[in-house]
């Protein structure tokens, strides 16, 4: 009798010795920088959602090499003042392995100076160019979201291949629509496109009729709308109305089964340059990227019961890349950006097929688009 | 003419939405001489509530929008109960900062409750928009500018031919004395916070349709409502009405005739020239401005 309780003593004792050893390793510490309030917060929101379930995730299958992650998310409250003091907080008291984020380029630009000085990897979230070039000067910080040039791209070698010259440009008033504008008239002249009407209009404005037939007036033969949030509704609602029998072209920002509820029977004929995360059930079974597309998509949405968006994507690479040069290389802050440059080769993300080199620290072009048109309340992949 | 007429159309559709919210403005200073700037948020629950009760639980269309209209009522009423009449005594500029406040906390309840994406619903009637001369209209335009008038003949009425409208109006120009008369106060206060509120709510149900509603529209509704209610003269039903339609046109014309970018600045010029020259809005008399205490 007396063996039986020493054996279930020694038993449980080991249970209690062992286990805490276990729990007590050291996490690996990732930082996030994202806009999860203030007004890049639709980009925010879906970042921090997607952050947290992969932690979650991870932590659940037995971490990184049995090493859990810790992943310390904090609110830059869409301000660029913010995001430098949550950076340092990062830094000095956290003293994290890598950097994911800010969401917005003006943030991001705001925060280059402090990683580098630091020394620390950074993966933005956020879209222009200039976060990754010159890359000589951007030797610690990369970048998961495709150039605002790639969206503009895939879209005016759409435009040409079906005989469009002349469009009219419609933009919204915020930093999205800014770099979208910027990206618009500078790629123009490279595909020999011409902008007749450069039209603009506010976050909150109720009717865009206006700007709509001002467009068509000037002889456009297609529309492009840059936004996001209901402005790109009620453009779609208008241009709807009018029946101006010229297409309109959305941003990427458009990506969402919701947009196209909310605008309904109008959204129809719309196109759009889309990344493969929001049409994943649309592509070949074949494709690269489809298992993983399938797998974040789904598990999002059971878990937070709306679609991730092109924007939790980028933060999915960002953190999956962090994840492999940590289970590849281990905990030194050098490895890891050594690892991202030169092994995130042919590298299937939500974003595209990813390439990084010395020479690009982005890793995707306009391949990573495909143009997409709203037929029957569904996207429908244009061949 | 088409171009000409759709840029008027344009302007109708935004100026019947500014103006259906500057009605709600006068309601409250009628009463109290307050500034009630949490009336965006009105009309944001209105719209939102309209959503909740027409699409998340299906109800039928007037049953929703009754609920909507009195869920929106019973929060003037806390409002005014809660936050108003425990300062009741103090400064009229205390207030219309208690109303600031107000209008941040039920924008972050409204965030938490509906999230941050827009919503909207069908608009009242299905159907094509209306051709007129190459131009086009939406049904729902018409929706609201007949909602809007429908409502300055029944605000008219209510301040000037009933009883109760009378002595609501008597306690905003002197309290003391509509006291001494037997009008009680206190009740008046409350009412045209429910009144406005209720007020907001049909404005919310009604623009939803056309501009979709998220939980941080208010302040730009309250804003050029408030723009609308000043520039048509505070206090005057059909002043807010035609300074909502001016305001919207002229933001359209801009757009159209000069450039698109420059339509709120454009707009807000011509206002405050307006204003240089009538400072007391295109209906309101200078004497009665000059006794109101603000």
């Amino acid at each position: 009798m007396l063996s039986i309780i020493n054996v279930l003593s020694i038993f449980f004792l080991s249970f209690l010795l062992f286990s805490p050893v276990a729990l007590a390793k050291e996490p690996f510490k990732i930082g996030a920088v994202l806009s999860v309030t203030g007004a890049a917060s639709f980009l925010g929101e879906p970042e921090k959602n997607t952050l947290v379930m992969l932690a979650e995730h991870i932590n659940s299958t037995g971490g990184i090499n049995g090493i859990p992650v810790e992943v310390i998310i904090e609110d830059s409250k869409s301000d660029e003042t913010q995001a430098v003091l949550a950076v340092k907080k990062l830094l000095e008291k956290d003293k994290v392995l890598a950097i994911i984020g800010p969401s917005t380029t003006g943030e991001t630009m705001a925060v280059i100076p402090i990683v580098t000085n630091e020394k620390t990897p950074l993966i933005s979230c956020a879209s222009a160019s200039k976060i990754t070039e010159p890359v000589k000067e951007r030797y610690w910080v990369f970048k998961t979201a495709p150039n605002d040039y790639s969206a503009v791209e895939a879209m005016y070698k759409y435009m040409k291949g079906i005989g469009i010259t002349n469009i009219g440009i419609l933009t919204i008033t915020t930093s999205y629509g800014d770099a979208g504008r910027a990206a618009l008239k500078d790629m123009s002249g490279k595909f020999g496109i011409k902008i007749l009407a450069d039209e603009r209009y506010g976050p909150k404005d109720s009717d865009m009729t206006t700007q709509l037939t001002k467009i068509k007036a000037s002889g456009a033969q297609a529309i492009v709308n840059w936004s996001v949030g209901p402005g790109q509704i009620v453009v779609t609602k208008n241009w709807n109305t009018l029946k101006l029998g010229i297409p309109l072209f959305q941003s990427h920002g458009f990506g969402s089964k919701r947009n196209i509820q909310l605008a309904g029977k109008a959204s129809e004929g719309v196109k759009v340059p889309l990344g493969r995360l929001v049409i994943w059930d649309k592509l070949a079974d074949n494709h690269p990227q489809k298992p993983i597309l399938k797998k974040f998509s789904t598990d999002y949405e059971t878990r937070f019961k709306s679609e991730p968006g092109t924007f939790g994507g980028h933060a999915y690479d960002a953190f999956m890349m962090v994840v492999e040069a940590l289970k590849k290389v281990g905990p030194d802050k050098k490895k890891i950006r050594d690892y991202i440059e030169n092994n995130i080769k042919n590298w299937p993300g939500t974003g595209g097929i990813y390439n990084m080199s010395a020479n690009d620290h982005c890793g995707i072009d306009s391949s990573a688009f495909e143009m997409v048109i709203v037929n029957n309340g569904d996207w429908q992949i244009i061949k | 003419m088409s171009v000409f007429l759709q840029f008027l159309f344009s302007g109708l559709t935004t100026g019947a939405v500014y103006a259906m919210v500057g009605l709600g403005f006068n309601i409250i200073y009628n009463a109290t001489s307050i500034i009630n700037l949490a009336q965006g948020e009105f009309v944001v629950i209105g719209g939102l509530m309209m959503w909740y009760f027409s699409e998340a639980m299906k109800l039928p269309f007037f049953i929703s929008a009754i609920l909507a209209v009195a869920s929106t009522g019973l929060i003037g009423l806390l409002m005014e109960r809660l936050t108003i009449r425990p300062v009741k005594k103090s400064d009229l500029l205390l207030m219309i900062m208690i109303t600031i406040a107000v209008s941040i906390v039920l924008r972050g309840i409204l965030m938490f409750k509906f999230g941050k994406d827009p919503y909207t619903y069908a608009p009242f009637t299905e159907g094509e928009p209306i051709h007129i001369y190459g131009a086009f209209i939406q049904q729902q335009t018409l929706w609201v500018i007949g909602i809007t008038l429908f409502f300055i003949i029944l605000i008219f009425l209510f301040f000037n031919k009933t009883m109760l409208g009378k002595a609501m109006k008597a306690c905003a120009v002197n309290p003391v004395a509509a006291r001494i008369t037997g009008i009680n106060v206190d009740k008046m206060v409350m009412l045209s916070f429910v009144l406005s509120a209720m007020m907001g709510a049909v404005a919310g149900i009604a623009v939803t349709p056309i501009t979709l509603m998220e939980y941080d529209r208010g302040p730009m509704l309250a804003v050029k409502g408030f723009c609308a209610a000043i520039m048509g003269g505070l206090g005057r039903g059909r002043g807010s009405v035609i300074g909502g339609f001016i305001i919207g046109i002229l933001e359209s014309m801009t757009a159209g005739y000069i450039h698109s970018g420059a339509k709120d600045a454009v707009a807000l010029v011509i206002i405050l020239v307006i204003l240089f020259f009538k400072p007391a809005g295109i209906f309101g008399s200078k004497t009665i401005a000059d006794l109101r205490r603000f």
